[in-house]
C-alpha cells in the first residue's frame, strides 16, 4: 500500500480508534449527542456520595438526610466536605470539587455569598457548577395535595442552562463609574441544553416544550438561543415547541400556570421562572433541584436558599432536601429506596398537622422527619431501629 | 425575608405600618398615611427646574398620542370621561410615526417633539411595534428623545376584578435607559454572542434618588432595591452602592435590599410585604410585568415614564390589539388609570380622585364591564357608565 493510501485509511479509521472524540455540534443537521451519565462505581455494594452541608439550614438538613438514610438502610456513604464561606481562599471549594470528581455525585446545601466582597471572590455555588460543567438545572414543580396554595394542578418542569448566560462573572469597569457585565450565549451550550430538554421531555412523556427568551430586545444573544431550540425541536416531531417572552411568561405564570409543561431557558430567566414556580406550588421548602453534567450530578434544594434567618431553630422544612436525596437515589439507580422514601415524604406533606412554618403550620423539622421515618417503617421491612 | 413570618422587629413594624396605611390611620404626624390610591404625586426631583406649562385660564395643555389599533378609541373614551369630570385639561393630539431626519437618523416628527417640550406632560396610547420597518420601536425613540429614565408602575388590586391575589399595593420603579437593554451585542466568533449589560453611576444615582423622592412624596413606607450582586458583583454592586447612598439622604424612608430570586419567590406567595421596589432595567421589566399579572394583567395597569427637564409621559402598556380595533370592544381602564396618575402628577388631586373613584366603582358594580373584565358591554357603554358617575358626583 502506498503511503498516501495508508494515511487516507488511517484518517477514515481514526474515529474508531480514538478514545474520546470531542462532541461536535454541527450547524445544519443536528445530531443528538445526549449521553447518559453512568452511575458511579460501587465498592462493596455501597455508593459514596459527597455531602456539602453549606450554610444556614444546610447542616441540620444534611444531618436529617444522613439520619433518614441510615434508618432506611440505604447503601450510601456520605463523604462530608465542609466549605467555609467566610474564607476568601479557594482551598475549601477546590477540595469539594476534587471530592465530587472522585465520587461523581454530590448532595449540597447552599453556600452563602457575601456580595460585599470584591469581584475576585466568585460565588462558591457558581464556581462548583461551572468547574464541573453541570450544564442542566432541572426543577420539577408540582402542586402537592395537602399544601395550600392559590393555584391548583401545576406540573411544570423547568430546565435551565446552568453555566453561561448572565452568570459568566465577566465584568469590567472600563471608565470609572461605568461598569460592563458580559452575557455570553454560545451555540454549543444552547444546543446542548435544548437537546437535554427535549430528550427529557420525550423520556417523561411530556407534550410541550416552551423556550423562554427576550429576543425582541437581545436579538443576537437570545436570538441564537431560540435558533438552537428550534433546530433541536425539528428532531422531535411529537413534541410541540413554542417560545414566549420572559415578561409575558411571568404574567402568565401568576394568572394561569396550568398552561405550561416543560420550559427551557438561559440562566437568568431560569432563576426568575424557577423561583416564581416554586412560590406558586407552596414555597422554597418543597421543591428539589438537580444539576446534571456530562460526568457529574449535584442535588440540592430547587431555589438554593441558605435560610439564614431560620437556621438552627428546628423550623426549616426538610421536604425539599429529602426529595433531592430521593432524586439522588434515582440517579444511583436505587429506585426501590427512592420510591419508598418519596412515598413516605409525600404522605407526610399531605398531613397538615405536620406542616412547618413556611406552609403555615407549627410543626418542627424533627417532627416531620420522625413522621417520615414512621411512615417508612409502616410501609414494610428494611429499616433499622435506632 | 425568607419565609412568610418575618423574624426581625423592623419588618414587623413595616407590616403594621402598611396595615395601618390601608385602614387610613396614622401613628404620628411623621408617618402620614393616606388610604389606598393608584399613585400619589409622581414626585419631581429636587433639583429640577420649575415646570413652565402652558396655562390658559387655569386650563393645562397635555399632548395626547392616541397610538395604533385600539389606541384612538380608548383615547376618545378618556377624553369623554375628562369632559364629564370637568377636568381643566386641553388635549393636543399628535402623531409619532418615525421619520428620517437630517443625517439619516430616525426621529419623531418635529411638531410632536415641540408639543411635548412645550407641554411637558403627555398621555400615550399603545404604539405598533414595527417589524422590518428599518427603524427602531417608537417607544425606544420616545425614550431616547426625552431621556425617560424612570418607569413607574403602581400595582393596586382592583376590587371587582378578581385575581388569586388580593391586597396588592406596591410600586415598581425601573431604570429605563441602560442595563441589559443597552442593545450592545457582538458576535465574537461564529456561535458565540456577547451582550453587554451597562450600569453607570450617574443613571443608578438618578433612579435611586427618584425612588426615594417618590416614596417620600407618596407617603410610602419603604424602598427595596432588587439586585443580583452575588453573581454580578461589580454591576449590581454599583447599583446597590448608589441606592445605599441615596438611602442615607432619605432617612425617613426604610431601605432594604433583596435578591431578585427571593423577591420573585416572596412576591407570588405574599405580595403585601412589598412597598416600593427599585431595580435596573431587566429585573424591572420582568418584575413589573409579574406585578401587573398579580392585579389582572396589562389591561388594567397604569404606567408613567419620567424624564429629565420635567417631562413625563403616561401610557397604557398593553398592545394595540388589532383584532378588536374599531369594534368598540376595547377596555380603556389602563389608559384611564394612567391619566389619573397624570392628574396627580400635575397636582389636580380632586379631579383625579373623582375619576378614579368613578372607575373603581363601575368595575366593582360589575354591571357594565368590557369583555376582558368579564362582562359583555361595549367600550362606549363602559365609558358612559363612568361619565355618568362623574356627573353624579358633582
Amino acid at each position: 500500500m502506498t503511503g498516501r493510501s495508508v494515511r487516507a485509511l488511517s484518517g477514515a479509521l481514526k474515529p474508531l480508534f480514538s478514545h474520546r472524540s470531542p462532541q461536535v455540534y454541527e450547524a445544519t443537521a443536528h445530531k443528538s449527542t445526549y449521553t447518559t451519565i453512568p452511575p458511579p462505581a460501587r465498592y462493596g455494594g455501597r455508593h459514596t456520595v459527597t455531602l456539602i452541608p453549606g450554610d444556614g439550614i444546610g447542616p441540620e438538613l444534611a444531618k436529617h438526610v444522613c439520619e433518614l438514610f441510615r434508618f432506611c438502610c440505604v447503601p450510601v456513604d456520605f463523604e462530608v466536605v465542609n466549605v467555609d464561606s467566610t474564607q476568601t481562599s479557594a482551598d475549601d471549594i477546590s477540595n469539594a470539587i476534587m471530592a465530587i470528581r472522585r465520587n461523581g455525585v454530590a448532595l449540597k446545601g447552599n453556600i452563602e455569598t457575601n456580595h460585599n466582597l470584591p469581584p475576585s471572590y466568585r460565588s462558591r455555588n457558581n464556581l462548583l457548577r461551572t468547574t464541573l460543567d453541570l450544564y442542566a438545572n432541572v426543577m420539577h414543580c408540582q402542586s402537592l395535595p395537602g399544601v395550600r396554595s392559590r393555584h391548583r394542578n401545576i406540573d411544570i418542569m423547568i430546565i435551565r442552562e446552568n453555566t453561561e448566560g448572565e452568570y459568566s462573572s465577566l465584568e469590567h469597569e472600563s471608565v470609572p463609574g461605568v461598569v460592563e457585565s458580559l452575557k455570553i450565549i454560545t451555540r454549543t451550550k444552547s444546543l446542548r441544553i435544548a437537546d437535554y430538554a427535549f430528550k427529557t421531555a420525550r423520556e417523561k412523556g411530556r407534550r410541550r416544550v416552551t423556550a423562554v427568551h427576550k429576543a425582541n430586545i437581545m436579538k443576537l444573544g437570545d436570538g441564537l438561543f431560540l435558533e438552537c431550540c428550534k433546530e433541536v425541536a425539528s428532531g422531535y416531531p411529537e413534541i410541540t415547541y413554542d417560545s414566549m417572552i420572559v415578561d409575558n411568561t411571568t404574567m402568565q405564570l401568576v394568572s394561569r400556570p396550568q398552561q405550561f409543561d416543560v420550559m427551557v431557558m438561559p440562566n437568568l430567566y431560569g432563576n426568575v421562572v424557577s423561583n416564581v414556580c416554586a412560590g406558586l406550588v407552596g414555597g422554597p421548602g418543597l421543591v428539589p433541584g438537580a444539576n446534571y453534567g456530562e460526568n457529574y450530578a449535584l442535588f440540592e434544594t430547587g431555589t438554593r436558599n441558605t435560610g439564614k434567618s431560620i437556621a438552627n431553630s428546628n423550623t426549616a422544612n426538610p421536604t425539599a432536601m429529602l426529595l433531592a436525596s430521593c432524586l439522588l437515589l434515582d440517579h444511583l439507580k436505587l429506585h426501590a429506596y427512592a420510591s419508598m422514601i418519596r412515598r413516605a415524604i409525600l404522605s407526610t406533606v399531605t398531613d397538615t398537622r405536620l406542616h412547618t412554618a413556611d406552609l403555615g403550620g407549627q410543626g418542627s423539622t424533627s417532627e416531620v422527619v420522625q413522621s417520615i421515618m414512621d411512615a417508612v417503617q409502616r410501609a414494610g421491612p428494611r429499616t433499622q431501629s435506632s | 425575608m425568607f419565609f412568610l413570618r418575618p423574624r426581625y422587629s423592623y419588618v414587623y413594624r413595616l407590616q403594621i405600618l402598611i396595615l395601618l396605611r390601608k385602614l387610613g390611620l396614622s401613628i404620628s404626624g411623621k408617618d402620614k398615611i393616606k388610604p389606598q390610591e393608584v399613585a400619589g404625586v409622581v414626585g419631581a426631583l429636587k433639583n429640577e427646574t420649575t415646570q413652565s406649562r402652558t396655562f390658559i385660564r387655569g386650563i393645562q395643555t397635555v399632548t395626547l398620542i392616541p397610538g395604533d389599533g385600539i389606541g384612538p378609541e380608548i383615547s376618545t373614551a378618556v377624553m369623554k370621561i375628562f369632559e364629564a369630570a370637568k377636568a381643566p385639561i386641553r388635549w393636543e393630539e399628535r402623531n409619532v410615526t418615525a421619520i428620517r431626519g437630517p443625517g439619516g437618523k430616525w426621529m419623531i416628527p418635529p411638531d410632536a417633539k415641540e408639543s411635548m417640550d412645550k407641554n411637558k406632560i403627555g398621555l400615550k396610547g399603545p404604539l405598533k411595534t414595527p417589524i422590518a420597518a428599518g427603524h427602531p420601536s417608537m417607544n425606544l425613540l420616545l425614550r431616547k428623545t426625552f431621556d425617560l429614565y424612570a418607569n413607574v408602575r403602581p400595582c393596586v388590586s382592583i376590587e371587582g376584578y378578581k385575581t388569586p391575589y388580593t391586597d396588592v399595593n406596591l410600586v415598581t420603579i425601573r431604570e429605563n435607559t441602560e442595563g441589559e437593554y443597552s442593545g450592545i451585542e457582538h458576535v465574537i466568533v461564529d456561535g458565540v454572542v456577547q451582550s453587554i449589560k451597562l450600569i453607570t453611576e450617574q443613571a443608578s444615582k438618578r433612579i435611586a434618588e427618584y425612588a426615594f423622592e417618590y416614596a417620600r412624596n407618596n407617603q410610602r413606607v419603604s424602598v427595596t432595591a432588587v439586585h443580583k450582586a452575588n453573581i454580578m458583583r461589580m454591576s449590581d454592586g454599583l447599583f446597590l452602592r448608589k441606592c445605599r447612598e441615596a438611602a442615607e439622604k432619605y432617612k425617613d424612608v426604610k431601605f432594604t435590599e433583596m435578591y431578585l430570586d427571593t423577591v420573585c419567590l416572596n412576591m407570588v406567595q405574599d405580595p403585601t410585604q412589598f412597598d416600593v421596589l427599585v431595580m435596573p432595567n431587566l429585573y424591572g421589566d420582568i418584575l413589573s410585568d409579574l406585578c401587573a399579572g398579580l392585579i389582572g394583567g396589562l389591561g388594567v395597569t397604569p404606567s408613567g415614564n419620567i424624564g429629565t427637564n420635567g417631562v413625563a409621559i403616561f401610557e397604557s402598556v398593553h398592545g394595540t390589539a388589532p383584532d378588536i380595533a374599531g369594534k368598540d370592544l376595547a377596555n380603556p381602564t389602563a389608559l384611564l388609570l394612567s391619566s389619573v396618575m397624570m392628574l396627580r402628577h400635575m397636582g389636580l388631586h380632586g379631579h383625579a380622585k373623582k375619576i378614579e373613584t368613578a372607575c373603581y366603582e363601575t368595575i366593582r358594580d360589575r354591571k357594565v364591564l368590557t369583555k376582558d373584565l368579564g362582562g359583555n358591554s361595549k367600550c362606549s357603554e363602559f365609558t358612559e357608565a363612568i361619565c355618568q358617575r362623574c356627573r353624579d358626583m358633582d
